[in-house]
């Protein structure tokens, strides 16, 4: 609420300015200009190496920026506390990277508890989020290698939700899951976001999710941001990259665009 | 059998050479464990210096056992006293394999894992004491296990120095050219090592994650 009052409102919450990445001299990110607004969830699409990865690592210093500013809630990640940033931001990815020594319960738990929060409040926050990501309270005192792929995504949502971030980074969160499966759990991520309103960054390759989940899709090819548009101009765009993700994903885009616009 | 009345008419002696032996293992292990984990953790984040490191402990491993006792003879403080130049001289071959798997205990953890854990804002030792340290703990542990069993053949040639312990019967029968003698030493000694093998062996697998 405070934000709306004040002028941070204008303040995009993550922003790159100018941002260039290399390794070893071989260029991964070049001249990305990028603003995520407040709430809404900024789609990352690209195939593989086109630099989506690298650029959600950039937000929470797992990787840093060789030139230019990542900067988040109008601060440079140059001049931040990192361990503080990245306990600030939820950071899902596809193989999970649930601990797996880690109970369901310590793994949700995770965050809170190297931020120091009391135990009873943390296990009530725990129980509190297995509801929310729909976890059967049952599930709790279970190791990792003891779930389903579903449930252990489900546990990584809740992980990355724990201590209320307003950001949540989320790298292929469902890319390893079966259809069915990854559909339940999209539907169930719209559901969440529309009552939670994080500010998400998502990456994926697949179009059809990015056009289900994305309020705005940033396409993006050999290092390089091709586009920026929200799903129903992406179908329509006349953008050679855009258009030829769109001819091979053909069917029926448009309307996957269209039904979340209504 | 005869090595059997050998040891019951001597067990006095048997007993108190075991205690010595486990004396020297004991301590050394403890020494070189207190050297080479920290030191394999070390290497294991500071990529640069893991080929020394190992390249030197690998060396150490290949000095035959008695020239090594021979070199470290003149050593002031440590020459003075056969159990200790045993002892350092167990502690040296124990560091490498202790070295060797803390280092790729905590090297072969998912990448991805410690990727996430960092990702959520874990600070470098919450990140070694909480997943890195619990997730090698067994191969660690079966690394000092090595150690163990490496140290219990190593410290009956101890006996050569005068540092006591089970090798004493050994060289005694060596000498006397009587079997029975050498296998009194030599009989516990392999039951030493089958038994820490098995107890660390254990307990091994019952930290495994």
């Amino acid at each position: 609420m405070l934000y709306a009052m004040s002028p941070a409102a204008e303040t995009p919450v993550i922003e790159f300015r100018d941002v260039a990445y290399r390794v070893d001299g071989h260029e991964i990110l070049d001249a990305l200009n990028l603003q995520v607004r407040r709430g809404e969830t900024l789609v990352l699409l690209g195939r593989s190496g086109s630099g989506k990865t690298s650029t959600l690592k950039l937000v929470n210093c797992l990787q840093s920026a060789s030139s230019g500013d990542v900067l988040v809630n109008g601060v440079a990640n140059r001049d931040a506390d990192v361990i503080a940033l990245r306990r600030s931001i939820g950071y899902v990815i596809q193989e999970v990277g649930l601990l797996p020594h880690y109970t369901v319960r310590q793994n949700v738990g995770l965050v809170p508890k190297i931020s120091g929060w009391p135990p009873d409040r943390i296990s009530s926050r725990v129980e509190d989020l297995m509801k929310l990501v729909g976890l059967n309270p049952d599930l709790a005192s279970r190791y990792p290698h003891q779930l389903s792929g579903g449930q252990r995504q489900r546990v990584g949502v809740a992980r990355a939700l724990a201590a209320d971030p307003e950001i949540l980074l989320m790298d292929e969160p469902f890319g390893a899951l079966d259809p069915l499966t990854r559909d339940e759990l999209q539907r169930e991520f719209l559901a969440l976001q529309q009552s939670l309103q994080k500010t998400v960054l998502f990456v994926t390759h697949d179009l059809r999710e990015a056009l289900r989940l994305g309020s705005r899709i940033a396409l993006m090819e050999a290092g390089r941001l091709v586009t920026v548009l929200p799903p129903q101009e992406f179908v329509r765009s006349e953008d050679r990259w855009a258009s030829a993700y769109v001819r091979a994903f053909g069917g029926d885009l448009g309307s996957i665009a269209d039904r979340r616009s209504s | 059998m005869n090595f059997l009345r050998f040891i019951f008419e001597n067990r006095g002696q048997v007993a108190e050479l075991t205690l010595e032996h486990l004396w020297l293992v004991g301590i050394s292990t403890l020494f070189a464990t207190l050297i080479g984990i920290p030191l394999g953790i070390a290497i294991a984040r500071r990529s640069h210096l893991d080929k020394p490191v190992l390249a030197t402990a690998n060396i150490v491993q290949t000095i035959p056992s008695l020239a090594l006792f021979g070199f470290l003879l003149p050593l002031p403080w440590l020459g003075a006293r056969a159990d200790r130049l045993a002892i350092l001289a167990l502690t040296l071959y124990a560091l490498l394999p202790i070295i060797r798997n803390t280092y790729t205990g905590i090297r072969s953890v998912d990448p991805s894992v410690v990727e996430a854990a960092r990702g959520m804002g874990l600070t470098d030792s919450q990140l070694l004491y909480q997943v890195q340290l619990p997730l090698a703990v067994s191969v660690i542990l079966s690394g000092i296990r090595v150690a163990v069993v490496i140290s219990v053949g190593m410290a009956t040639i101890a006996a050569a120095i005068g540092a006591g312990g089970l090798g004493e019967f050994i060289f005694r029968g060596l000498a006397m050219v009587d079997n029975s003698v050498i296998l009194a030493g030599a009989v516990p000694a392999a039951i030493l090592a089958l038994v820490a093998d098995y107890g660390l062996g254990w307990v091994e697998r019952r930290l495994q994650p």
